[in-house]
């Protein structure tokens, strides 16, 4: 080891734009045999975009990699594979119908003279391979009968069978039990010993110790550094991942005595949220903040009626009331503003109009004789609408999925304003939408809250955009609230460390 | 996310309103209609007679009728494959009633009403149950049929009351089919559903995305049953008009009706993932159907070439209007 070997694999200078926005910039990154190398980073910092680059799932708009020194270029994911490079993602991509042995050698099955598949084989090498990563479970199985971990370790398995010598990990312990993750912890430090690669992505800093040999923190689409585990301190690494000063905004204050409009006691939803308390007062923008799977969509979704919770009450307005489904939200003013707009709050096919009076329309309002829909007072609607939350389309008649996503997020927007919600929850309202628009919905929140008296509930993972937003910000950690900060006790650091759990 | 805000056709500055027209569903099928009488026109002077046009549309009634509850169902994104069985169903209800001396009116309304049930179950296991669409109506296809053929122990029933004859047969001013009017103004009372009231913009929401019609309170569940009771109803409307043109009700009628309503609603456009479509295109690709059938009966072309032909012009309609809209896409 005395001689200062090649890297076993080498990025530099690797851009990526998509539709205009670039994600990566000049990205730099590398990996040594035998080594563990960390990627840490916020949501959209670019770090699953460098890797689908490197397995060739995306292609790199300029910039080189380099396998043991040698220049490469990939243009489909086989040819990645066929270098030696497999991703073990968060949502396994197996034939899970299929037995553990047929997903370990698809698409290279041991055959017999007669070309039919030779499972006497099969099932031998399917055995040594899962003895390799130390899985004890039966290669006749079919795939969907395994548990997380075990399916992971097939995943790492077959990724052994194909030679694998860089293997990337996507969050691998995010569903563990604390038992399987010691398992992989173990299997990491033999792979490398076998001289494997491991690239490992992670959201969780206390594992860091446990397994990296050098971490580095990637910041909207730059890597802001690289650190030994010896040089890191969590604390530092978070400065690093949130980084920038915030701009000053002033987004007001809500008046101090407002009257309460929503409150959520003992909200429990099995597997998924326990005891969640809050209130929301009138003028008043709280973000419920947290990392990816804290359970925020999903409390969210409870108290809109869309998975109704186990146990607990929502009150509005002091009064309790019972929802349990999303019409009921809608009789109590609450509006849902989801997360994917596309799968859950636009009808792509349907006209800009049709889609910002659906709710109106469904709560029974403002029909003719009772019963017909009075297109004269639609368009009124939307045009005002459309014009106060400057909706840029060629008419109105547009169908949404025409729309840019900046526009759509609009168009969802005023649905539920001309519903006349008068609390509104946002579930991450600005994901995927360019900066101006970006812009320009947070000062209709800010507005909605303190010109027309709304209350929001925002849910975002973007901690700027909270910290400019909210007056207070709860911290959601593995389905409970672990932490509420007022508006001046507030910075990214110490909401960081309430999500991940450090303080 | 960089997108055009709207993107205009490539034509709308050269031609303005002409092109707007054009991209209308139902009026550039007219035309494709229209085309079609005059080729058939050009090769047989039978064919563009008055009587002939009038014919093609008592011919073309029953799969009208049928294709306009179709419609809704194809909107809301489901698939009703049991028109051909209710349709047998209600026309024997009828019939049954008519024996049993319900009287005239009371005979249809046992059979509109039975074919609004069946519709109803259909809905039922849909929306309730969260069945595929397919295979509940796939099920109720053999189910409404063996109804069908239990109610009369599988044969006709012929000889109905006096005065029925007149949907099927009669004319208006003794020119105008009542079945082409009977068309006509449930073509215009659907278009009005679907364009004016509650229950229309919902079955477009829901055809174009079922979660965000929920989360927006749309009732979704009750919604689709009122769907497919409408197809129902409309499969029960056309099977009075049949069961009044034969004078008696078939228990195995109706056969292959599903595909030829469904194939009706795919000429006009709709499109098979529900939200997107236009009710007088459905009318249109119904029409088209009959037209090439007729035509082809009126220059003696075996039948057995008329299913071939309706088969083939249904995978060009859609092939055509895949490649309108690509165009309008890009």
């Amino acid at each position: 080891m005395s001689e200062p070997k090649p890297y076993l694999l080498e990025m530099r200078d690797i851009c990526k734009s998509f539709f205009g926005v670039q994600v990566l910039h000049n990205m730099h990154f590398d990996l040594r045999a035998g080594e563990v190398h960390v990627l840490v980073g916020e949501n959209g910092a670019g770090k699953s975009t460098l890797m689908k680059i490197l397995s060739a799932a995306y292609q790199a708009d300029s910039g080189h990699i380099f396998i043991d020194g040698q220049a490469v270029q990939f243009h489909h994911p086989a040819q990645a594979r066929a270098a030696g490079i497999s991703t073990i993602y968060q949502h396994f991509s197996q034939a899970t119908h299929l037995s553990i042995a047929e997903n370990l050698f698809l698409g290279n099955l041991p055959r017999n003279p007669l070309g039919m598949i030779d499972y006497r084989r099969l099932y031998q090498l399917a055995r040594a391979a899962l003895e390799a990563v130390g899985a004890t479970v039966d290669p006749r199985l079919p795939v969907r009968r395994l548990g997380i971990g075990d399916r992971q370790l097939v995943e790492i398995a077959a990724a052994l069978t194909r030679n694998a010598r860089i293997i990337i990990m996507d969050e691998p312990t995010a569903a563990l039990t604390d038992r399987e993750v010691d398992r992989l912890f173990a299997l990491v430090h033999q792979l490398k010993a076998q001289g494997v690669g491991i690239i490992y992505i992670s959201h969780r800093l206390e594992e860091l110790h446990h397994i990296a040999d050098r971490v580095t923190v990637l910041r909207d689409g730059r890597s802001i550094g690289t650190q030994t585990i010896a040089e890191v301190e969590i604390d530092n690494l978070v400065r690093m991942m949130i980084g920038r000063d915030l701009q000053a905004f002033d987004a007001g204050a809500p008046e101090p005595d407002a009257f309460e409009v929503l409150r959520i006691e003992g909200f429990t939803r099995a597997g998924k949220y326990e005891d969640i308390n809050f209130t929301l007062r009138r003028g008043e923008i709280v973000a419920l903040t947290g990392l990816m799977g804290a359970g925020r969509t999903e409390v969210a979704e409870g108290i809109f009626g869309v998975t109704p919770p186990d146990s607990g009450a929502i009150y509005v307005r002091g009064q309790r009331v019972q929802i349990n489904q999303p019409g009921d939200a809608l009789r109590h003013d609450i509006g849902f503003l989801t997360e994917d707009r596309a799968a859950t709050g636009l009808g792509m096919a349907l006209n800009i109009r049709e889609n910002m009076t659906l709710p109106y329309w469904a709560q029974g309002r403002d029909y003719i004789y009772g019963l017909l829909l009075n297109h004269r007072r639609e368009r009124q609607l939307t045009d005002d609408y459309a014009r106060s939350l400057n909706v840029r389309a060629r008419n109105l008649s547009t169908a949404v999925k025409y729309l840019s996503g900046g526009n759509q997020q609009k168009v969802v927007l005023a649905k539920w304003l001309l519903a006349r919600s008068s609390i509104l929850i946002a579930d991450e309202p600005t994901l995927g939408i360019d900066i101006g628009a970006k812009e320009e919905v947070h000062r209709l929140l800010i507005d909605f809250a303190r010109q027309q008296g709304g209350a929001v509930l925002l849910i975002s993972s973007d901690l700027p955009e909270a910290l400019k937003l909210s007056d207070r910000i709860l911290v959601m950690a593995h389905g409970r609230l672990v932490g509420e900060l007022s508006r001046a006790e507030a910075t990214e650091k110490r909401i960081m460390a309430f999500a991940f759990q450090v303080e | 996310m960089q997108q055009s805000d709207a993107r205009p056709s490539r034509f709308a500055a050269l031609t303005g309103p002409l092109s707007t027209l054009l991209s209308n569903q139902a009026v550039s099928l007219f035309f494709i209609l229209l085309l079609l009488w005059l080729v058939l026109g050009a090769m047989s002077p039978v064919f563009f007679t008055v009587n002939n046009i009038l014919q093609i549309t008592l011919q073309g009634a029953v799969v009208a009728l049928v294709a306009a509850g179709m419609t809704f169902v194809i909107l809301s994104g489901g698939i009703d494959l049991s028109v051909g069985s209710i349709f047998a169903f209600s026309a024997m209800v009828t019939g049954i009633a008519m024996q049993s001396e319900f009287g005239l009116f009371g005979s249809i309304a046992a059979g509109l009403l039975a074919g609004t049930a069946v519709g109803f179950l259909n809905g039922f296991g849909v929306a309730r149950l969260g069945l595929p669409a397919f295979i509940v109506t796939l099920g109720m296809m053999s189910i409404a049929r063996g109804g069908a053929l239990l109610l009369n122990n599988g044969t006709p029933i012929f000889g109905l009351v006096d005065g029925f004859n007149i949907i099927g047969q009669g004319r208006i001013a003794d020119v105008i089919p009542v079945p082409t009017i009977i068309v006509l103004v449930v073509y215009l009372i659907c278009w009005f559903v679907l364009r004016y009231t509650p229950f229309g913009r919902f079955t477009y929401a829901i055809g174009s995305n079922p979660e965000a019609a929920r989360l927006a309170g749309v009732r979704v569940s009750l919604q689709v049953i009122g769907i497919y009771m409408l197809s129902g109803l409309l499969t029960a409307v056309a099977a009075m008009v049949e069961a009044s043109r034969l004078n008696s009700t078939q228990p195995a009628g109706g056969d292959g009706l599903e595909l030829n309503a469904i194939g009706a609603v795919v000429i006009g456009g709709t499109s098979l993932f529900g939200g997107e479509g236009s009710i007088f295109a459905s009318l249109i690709g119904a029409l088209i159907i009959a037209t090439i059938r007729n035509g082809l009966t009126i220059l003696g072309i075996s039948a057995f070439w008329q299913n071939v032909a309706t088969g083939a012009i249904i995978i060009l309609a859609v092939y055509l209007d895949r490649l309108r809209r690509n165009r309008q896409g890009s």
